[in-house]
């Protein structure tokens, strides 16, 4: 059975278990249809042009999640920011570890899908914005028809949140292969601030497929940081699909940090839907073997003085693959636009490959639109210029993509975060450096 | 200290150097002047082992060593730092970082502990006053965006440094001002020992002023065609080149 007709009739059993009639569950059925009339996508379609799903299609996964595997702190401490205070929601296989999480109802929610989903008090919330900001592509319906669990995270107006928020998705590799398909939802009112750092993890080398929606709503003045750090070992694969609508003068910012993992798809959009808003997308990408990473993203203005930057770095080695697919859309009453746009590459072996493609549709006349992509080796003289300073080829090297990525990483707003991926880098890099940039 | 016998050198198959004989001892300066396309940024680059250029014959003997095979990091290690006549730019590491990294690299290389960060700052500000260097200029991106007069300043700021036993200083005249020709001469000979020796390569006598030298050396077409002290200098400024190529080409 093919996994396409094996997620639908599941979904037969997966209905039988919700609350019928609610609106969440009339959103699953429908979004079942249309999963089941649009498919997997094939590179046949534009925007899959340069990823193919078929080697991760084609495991047995088992899609729903057994019961919770207990996982003690100290064995998997290493995937936490565990030099901060921080809130946090850990699900184990899908299933909400209430051990390693630490939620809170204090003046904020910071809790689970499934007890938002069932809850009176929050029906308002999930009402007027679950899957409001979701578009109708068939993977973001495949995860629509399942959401049942994920994170839930409501930020009432003028809250400063000092904590960060961690989100990390653990798989134990208890069944032979896993699907999981989490659903986050994060509001954040007027003027209020958070910041929220996400990880997907596999502790043992069964292949596992997320594939994960994840929804954010910035009102009036909010600020968003979002920060995911995608280091996942050679069988994981993950279909990243995360949808943010800001309303006027709000900041939103994702970084994307993709350093391991067999297949990577990072389908990002933003929607400005107001004046005076700024949307960030920034990311790093260090991978090697055989890995594959894909940015797709989309920002589109819609209303006037907004601005969008984005930056992406990618550093591809051996016969890993990278894809970097930019959409910018200036519509008509959007003037005053400034939108930025750059990716940058380097190429470490003759074996690697980057397809970059800027689109930009602009149908306004008075806006700044600007991109470029560039695709390079290492500079052979700045290598020579470190050499002949005593620092040997390997940490010339690794200081060399250090300083490439920097751009990126001068923009993360939380130390400790910084420091830990600075670490990933040097760890990805073989090489041990006595400073963090 | 350094002791080169009849090193010839190409880059992509093409000849440059074609038998260079050259004998440098510890507290010594020698200037190496030339022509544009003798082969003077050639020479400093063969001794500081860059990889593109390959030894076709002869050899370089560094404190008794041949260190032909041995990398240009192994080569500084050693005591061998060559100041850029193109200092490169690299965006994202600040002089500071760099300059930490690459000392303790060496140190590392000699079998030493990295050195603790309140000696490493004392350092750094030490010679930073030497080379009259703003404090602030330390936080910068490695050269990117400074004027050529900052870029060589760098240069001797690190050499400071490292404290190499032999600097090979390729053009560090070109793009300086006057002041800033006096402050990178004035911290060389500040720099400069009974147990270190300097290299000079330049085009002109100017830098010769400040950075007075034992032997002066002329290149042309890839081998030394003239040997004498400071005075053959002087001459070159008041006579050009071409009587050179005229008794060489005679």
């Amino acid at each position: 059975m093919s996994l396409k007709d094996k997620l639908l009739s599941s979904h037969l059993v997966f209905e039988d278990r919700s609350d019928m009639g609610s609106y969440v569950n009339n959103l699953r059925n429908d979004a079942i249809k249309v999963f089941k009339e649009k498919g997997f996508p094939s590179k046949k379609e534009e925007a899959w042009k340069y990823t193919s799903l078929n080697s991760v299609l084609k495991e047995d996964y088992s899609v729903f999640p057994k019961q919770e595997t207990a996982l003690e702190y100290k064995d998997v401490k290493k995937y936490f920011i565990h030099d901060i205070d921080s809130y946090k929601i850990i699900f184990i296989d899908g299933k909400y570890s209430s051990h390693l999480s630490q939620t809170t109802h204090a003046g904020i929610d910071v809790c689970l899908m499934s007890s938002a989903l069932s809850k009176p008090k929050y029906r308002l919330v999930i009402e007027n914005y679950f899957n409001k900001a979701a578009s109708e592509d068939s993977l973001s319906s495949l995860n629509t028809a399942f959401s049942s669990e994920g994170a839930f995270i409501h930020i009432p107006k003028n809250k400063l949140v000092e904590k960060p928020i961690q989100i990390i998705h653990f798989s134990t590799g208890n069944e032979a292969a896993t699907m999981l398909q989490p659903r986050n939802l994060v509001v954040v009112d007027e003027n209020s601030h958070v910041q929220i750092i996400e990880r997907h993890q596999s502790l043992t080398n069964n292949p596992v497929l997320t594939n994960s929606v994840t929804e954010i709503f910035t009102a009036k003045r909010a600020i968003v940081d979002y920060y995911k750090i995608q280091n996942d070992n050679e069988n994981a694969s993950l279909i990243d699909n995360t949808f943010i609508k800001q309303k006027q003068e709000s900041l939103a910012s994702v970084h994307t940090f993709s350093f391991g993992g067999k297949l990577i798809r990072n389908n990002l959009n933003f929607y400005q839907n107001g004046e005076r808003i700024d949307s960030t997308l920034k990311g790093v990408t260090i991978i090697g073997n055989k890995q594959h990473v894909d940015h797709n993203t989309l920002v589109h203005h819609i209303e006037p003085n907004c601005e969008s930057h984005q930056d992406y770095k990618g550093i591809f080695n051996d016969k890993s693959t990278g894809v970097f697919n930019g959409k910018v859309v200036v519509e008509k009453e959007a003037q005053k636009t400034n939108a930025f746009q750059a990716n940058n590459n380097i190429l470490i072996s003759d074996k690697a490959t980057i397809n970059t493609k800027p689109q930009l549709e602009i149908f306004a006349d008075d806006v700044k639109c600007s991109h470029g992509c560039t695709i390079g080796q290492l500079d052979e003289s700045a290598m020579f210029y470190m050499q002949s300073r005593g620092i040997p080829k390997k940490e010339a090297k690794a200081l060399l993509m250090y300083a490439f990525s920097n751009d990126v990483l001068s923009s993360v707003k939380i130390p400790e975060l910084k420091q830990r991926i600075t670490k990933i880098i040097a760890s990805k890099l073989g090489v041990s450096l006595g400073f963090d940039l | 200290m350094l002791k080169i016998e009849n090193l010839h050198a190409s880059v992509e198959d093409k000849s440059i150097l074609k038998g260079i004989n050259l004998e440098v001892k510890p507290g010594e300066v020698h200037a190496i002047m030339g022509p544009n396309g003798s082969g003077k940024s050639t020479l400093s680059s063969v001794i500081a082992g860059k990889e593109e250029y390959e030894v076709t014959d002869g050899t370089i003997v560094f404190d008794g060593e041949d260190i032909d095979e041995l990398a240009a990091e192994e080569r500084a290690h050693k005591g061998i730092f060559l100041s850029f006549q193109y200092p490169v730019e690299i965006p994202g590491v600040s002089v500071t970082n760099f300059i930490k990294t690459a000392i303790n690299e060496s140190r590392k290389a000699r079998g030493l502990e990295e050195m603790p960060a309140k000696d490493m700052l004392k350092l750094i500000r030490e010679k930073a006053d030497l080379l009259e260097i703003d404090r602030n200029f330390l936080s910068r991106s490695l050269n990117e965006g400074f004027s050529g007069g900052e870029k060589k300043r760098n240069e001797i700021f690190q050499m400071a440094m490292l404290d190499p036993k032999l600097a090979i200083l390729d053009e560090t005249d070109s793009g300086l001002d006057i002041d800033a020709l006096r402050i990178v001469a004035n911290g060389v000979n500040k720099l400069k020992s009974e147990n270190n020796a300097v290299v000079v390569i330049t085009h002109y006598q100017r830098l010769l002023d400040y950075i007075v030298p034992d032997y002066v050396h002329v290149l042309y077409n890839g081998k030394i065609v003239k040997s004498g002290t400071k005075e053959l200098a002087h001459e070159l400024e008041a006579k050009g080149y071409d009587w050179i190529k005229e008794e060489v080409n005679a």
